[in-house]
């Protein structure tokens, strides 16, 4: 099954900006290794929000607004494409990403089978 | 047939179906030799024809893979299995919500039918329908494994099956009886297929040993307090079942310290005992308040020590808990300040109650209180 694994930075990026530099370092790692694991297909990090442009089509015209389609804080900060058995795996998987432990979210959806 | 099919719609299309052949044709050709086994083996074949016809419909869709067909009856002792525990267990899973983990509970563990459940829950029939129907998506479209769960994940998983069954016996409302019988049921099966857990006997002992006595809480309708209830109305028989499993339970838990089930299991059976054993019940309500660190508990401990120390170490006990929107905070309070007769207290303390009280017959218990003030 295959599943978007959406990391929701939330109350983790107050977090990040406490730590001391070998934390980050540390921090950083995990995700990099999570990025190598077998099953992930894929993943980034997200620059930040205020770097996002969302877009819409109304009437044959293209409407550009400065900013994220959620709220700042609530905007998205990476993600991975994961392959797993099921959702348990999923599951396993979130759990150990920074973000959960350091007050952000991690959401698990799966894909529309093509 | 779930586990087969990993989908609980198909599993329960294709049982109905084999059902209606065999209602149909035995009579007729006389019963097969292994009836069970006859039906098992209908019910997957209709369950692959029908998934190869909706192939051809959708070609590309999220069908489940299965085999050509199945031939050969299975023998006697094999694989008709038992896929009670891993239906708890998938219905209890955590990424679905818990009116969902009880809805479906009660609709693939113990059979019950959706009007059923929707008015033991005061709910409407088609809410209750949409609450089944997104459960069982969810489960299929988000991957939730059918299975046991790993070692590792057990203690959690096995805590939220027992969750969902005594939420069903608190919680199940079914004219006066509830749907403690349908939590009974279910929590004897789970002893059944898991024996060996403790907390899983103590919650089938808590259940027994709790509905054995509530013949004796009410009296035409109104309810009756512990201290005015008739021994001789309970249930013999459900009181030594629980008192059986409790011995099961307590034996399993052996020199562990125990878990809550078992706990508020010991409670019920010094209620049982029919002898006033306050102090002792004190100090469990005390065990349970350490494990589980309610405010709901420290309230049922306050009240077990004003029984067995008076009313004014009770109402002590009851002070700074974080219980405010809580009916019996209130009425407990109310009850201790008029035994200390502290009536315009007491008053304030009924009306409270009363503001917050949710059953009809509790409603008029604190209304005759209120007036005899």
């Amino acid at each position: 099954m295959e599943y978007l694994i959406q990391i929701y930075t939330g109350g983790a990026m107050e977090a990040w900006e406490r730590l001391s530099e070998s934390e980050k370092d540390s921090v950083s790692q995990e995700y990099f290794t999570i990025s190598d694991e077998p099953g992930v297909n894929g993943g980034a990090q997200l620059q930040p929000p205020d770097t996002a442009t969302t877009v819409r089509v109304q009437d044959g015209r293209t409407l550009t607004t400065d900013g994220p389609f959620a709220e700042t804080k609530e905007a998205l900060g990476g993600y991975y494409l994961l392959e797993a058995a099921d959702l348990d795996a999923a599951i396993e998987l979130a759990g150990r990403i920074p973000a959960a432990r350091m007050g952000g979210a991690v959401e698990v959806r799966p894909l529309v089978p093509r | 047939m779930v586990g087969f099919l990993g989908d609980f719609d198909r599993a329960e299309e294709a049982a109905q179906e084999a059902f209606a052949i065999a209602a149909e044709r035995w009579p007729r050709t006389g019963t097969p030799e292994n009836p069970a086994a006859w039906l098992i083996v209908t019910a997957r074949n209709r369950a692959i024809d029908r998934i190869r016809r909706d192939r051809k419909i959708q070609p590309h869709g999220e069908l489940p893979d299965v085999p050509d067909t199945v031939q050969e009856l299975p023998d006697e002792q094999s694989e008709f299995p038992d896929e009670r525990l891993e239906l708890f267990f998938t219905c209890a899973h955590p990424s679905l919500s818990l009116e969902a983990q009880v809805a479906l509970t009660l609709r693939a563990v113990g059979g019950l039918s959706t009007p059923e459940i929707a008015r033991a829950f005061l709910v409407s029939e088609p809410t209750m329908a949409q609450r089944l129907v997104r459960a069982k998506r969810k489960i299929s479209s988000a991957g939730i494994p059918f299975r046991i769960p790993p070692a590792h994940l057990l203690p959690d998983r096995l805590a939220a099956v027992l969750t969902v069954v005594y939420l069903i016996f608190n919680e199940g409302y079914d004219g006066r009886a509830g749907l403690a019988g349908e939590a009974i049921r279910l929590g004897a099966s789970l002893a059944e297929t898991m024996p060996d857990e403790p907390e899983v006997n103590a919650l089938l002992a808590l259940m027994l040993l709790t509905e054995a006595r509530r013949p004796a809480r009410f009296h035409d309708g109104e309810l009756v307090l512990l201290a005015d209830q008739d021994r001789g109305l309970w249930d013999e028989r459900m009181l030594r079942s629980g008192r059986e499993a409790l011995a099961r339970a307590r034996a399993l838990q052996s020199s562990a310290p125990p878990g809550p089930y078992l706990v508020q299991a010991e409670i019920a059976a010094l209620h049982a005992s029919g002898e006033q054993r306050w102090p002792q019940i004190v100090e469990r309500y005390g065990q349970l308040a350490a494990i589980t660190g309610s405010p709901v508990v420290e309230l049922n401990r306050a009240v077990a020590i004003a029984e067995s120390e008076g009313a004014a170490a009770g109402l002590a006990a009851t002070e700074g808990l974080d219980l405010d929107g809580y009916h019996y905070l209130h009425s407990t309070r109310a009850d201790l300040l008029r035994r200390l007769g502290r009536a315009g207290e007491a008053r304030l303390a009924y009306e409270r109650a009363l503001e917050l009280v949710r059953t009809e017959p509790e409603r008029r218990f604190l209304e005759r209180r209120l007036a005899e003030l």
